[in-house]
């Protein structure tokens, strides 16, 4: 099963695209730090969203090239990057409370595991090590939509998708949507909502592999996305 | 009034053994690199640093902990691109680490400028890093308690820098560092261009002068990105 779901599954540049087709053209947009940036690259023609950093920037554009990155100009990845026309710079209180004050549109994080009630896992395995949070407890509060990407199952084939996290919480019941190397899940009511799902996996098949109920409330959709 | 310090040396020089320190920066965007060097010269111990990371490389704040400096961070990322220095300490149990989501660090050092004791925030409501604190429901949701964090020191890093000690920042080097200059007994800050008074726009002036002690001037400041760049080790 799990060799079959590596031959199917989405990489993780097509879960970003994905991901990238919902967001709204002028949307507020944060990005996690690793693969949460590849969502970037990823925007519709003429969509442009409004990228924020937790560090104090609003409205960053790509990196720049190499030789020419300037360290002041960086992103809470620590990675240089540029300023679109229209960008703002402000200090660290005034970004969380773009955070925790309901300012964004959207966040998107990645995931070690998310709970059907749409509990969040992202920060600590629990198993020792330098513990390091950032901004993701925070993150996870106060975006209208909180999104998740992620692959469906660990590299063990075990689900992420689970009727309750066993790693420490990054936040309780604020993930709204999963995008997964499988299908796109809403969380609605304490419940994974299948949305689409990859053609070439039956539902009995991405059920197995899901760690709680997957409810249908509508047509699913197939999940195609292009070669990247 | 004339608040500016002749070196770095002597902006540090009242700092002693057991001191908090709010450091200003965010990785090397921000970071005091002169003023912390001039503390590793000094050589207090047992300090408190409150920082976002817990350093990089062999410098700056990486090079506190290494010289035994640092009693305990204050942060919220403590791991960078080579954060040797820390984590073989915090592994071996050599020194402390308060973990603080990012927001939450800054609205605590804000609260601490501001004379506000404590807030409620929905930031780790649920998880780990909430334990043990006063949690309360308002409008049907639940937030935690976090108190403010002040400190006995700040030094920061800003671009323009008057007598008066109004300052400017440069792009995203502005951070935690308007942050800091309020929550401090004692605020030093290195400006990388001392101008006279009356030379910055009033409009442009981000942290006004009644929250600046102290500023010394360090024209063409290092950076910690470069320095790591080329496997700089201070002292």
């Amino acid at each position: 099963m799990n060799e079959v779901i590596k031959a199917i599954k989405l990489s993780n540049a097509q879960i970003a695209w994905r991901a990238a087709q919902d967001i709204e053209d002028g949307a507020y947009v944060n990005l996690g730090i690793g693969f949460p940036e590849m969502v970037a690259r990823f925007q519709p023609e003429g969509q442009n969203a409004i990228f924020h950093t937790e560090n104090g920037v609003l409205g960053f554009g790509e990196e720049p090239k190499e030789g020419e990155e300037d360290w002041d100009l960086i992103n809470a990845g620590k990675k240089a990057i540029t300023l679109n026309p229209g960008a703002a710079f402000f200090h660290h209180a005034d970004s969380f409370a773009m955070v925790r004050g309901g300012h964004l549109d959207v966040a998107i994080l990645g995931a070690y595991q998310v709970s059907q009630t749409g509990d969040l896992a992202n920060w600590s395995t629990g198993k020792g090590g330098v513990p390091a949070v950032g901004g993701a407890m925070d993150l996870v509060h106060g975006a209208k939509r909180i999104a998740v990407i992620t692959d469906h199952v660990t590299k063990q084939g075990d689900p992420k998708l689970l009727d309750t996290c066993t790693m420490p919480l990054t936040g309780v019941g604020c993930v709204t949507r999963i995008y997964t190397s499988l299908a796109v899940v809403d969380i609605e009511d304490g419940q994974f909502v299948l949305r689409q799902k990859l053609p070439a996996i039956s539902f009995d098949d991405l059920q197995k592999v899901t760690g709680a109920e997957l409810k249908i409330k509508a047509r699913v959709d197939d999940l195609i996305a292009p070669e990247l | 009034m004339d608040k500016t310090i002749a070196s770095t040396a002597d902006a540090v020089a009242g700092i002693d053994d057991g001191a908090t320190i709010l450091i200003g920066g965010f990785g090397g965007s921000g970071s005091p690199i002169e003023l912390i060097h001039a503390l590793i010269d000094k050589a207090p111990k047992d300090l408190t640093v409150i920082n976002n990371n817990a350093g990089n490389g062999h410098v700056g704040i990486a090079a506190m902990i290494e010289q035994g400096l640092v009693r305990k961070m204050v942060c919220s990322f403590p791991r960078s691109a080579d954060p040797r220095v820390f984590t073989q300490l915090y592994l071996d149990g050599k020194i402390e680490l308060e973990l603080v989501p990012q927001g939450t660090l800054a609205e605590r050092i804000r609260a601490g400028g501001a004379g506000i004791p404590a807030f409620y925030t929905p930031t780790g409501y649920g998880t780990d890093l909430a334990k043990c604190k006063p949690i309360e429901e308002f409008d049907g949701l639940m937030y935690v308690q976090e108190r403010w964090l002040k400190a006995d020191f700040a030094i920061v890093k800003a671009e323009l820098g008057d007598p008066m000690g109004n300052l400017t920042y440069r792009m995203a080097a502005r951070n935690f560092n308007p942050l800091m200059c309020m929550a401090a007994e004692r605020t030093i800050a290195q400006v990388s261009r001392l101008v006279r008074t009356g030379e910055i726009d009033p409009q442009q002036v981000v942290t006004p002068g009644i929250f600046v002690d102290g500023l010394v001037e360090v024209a063409n400041p290092q950076q910690e990105e470069i320095l790591n760049q080329i496997g700089a080790v201070y002292p």
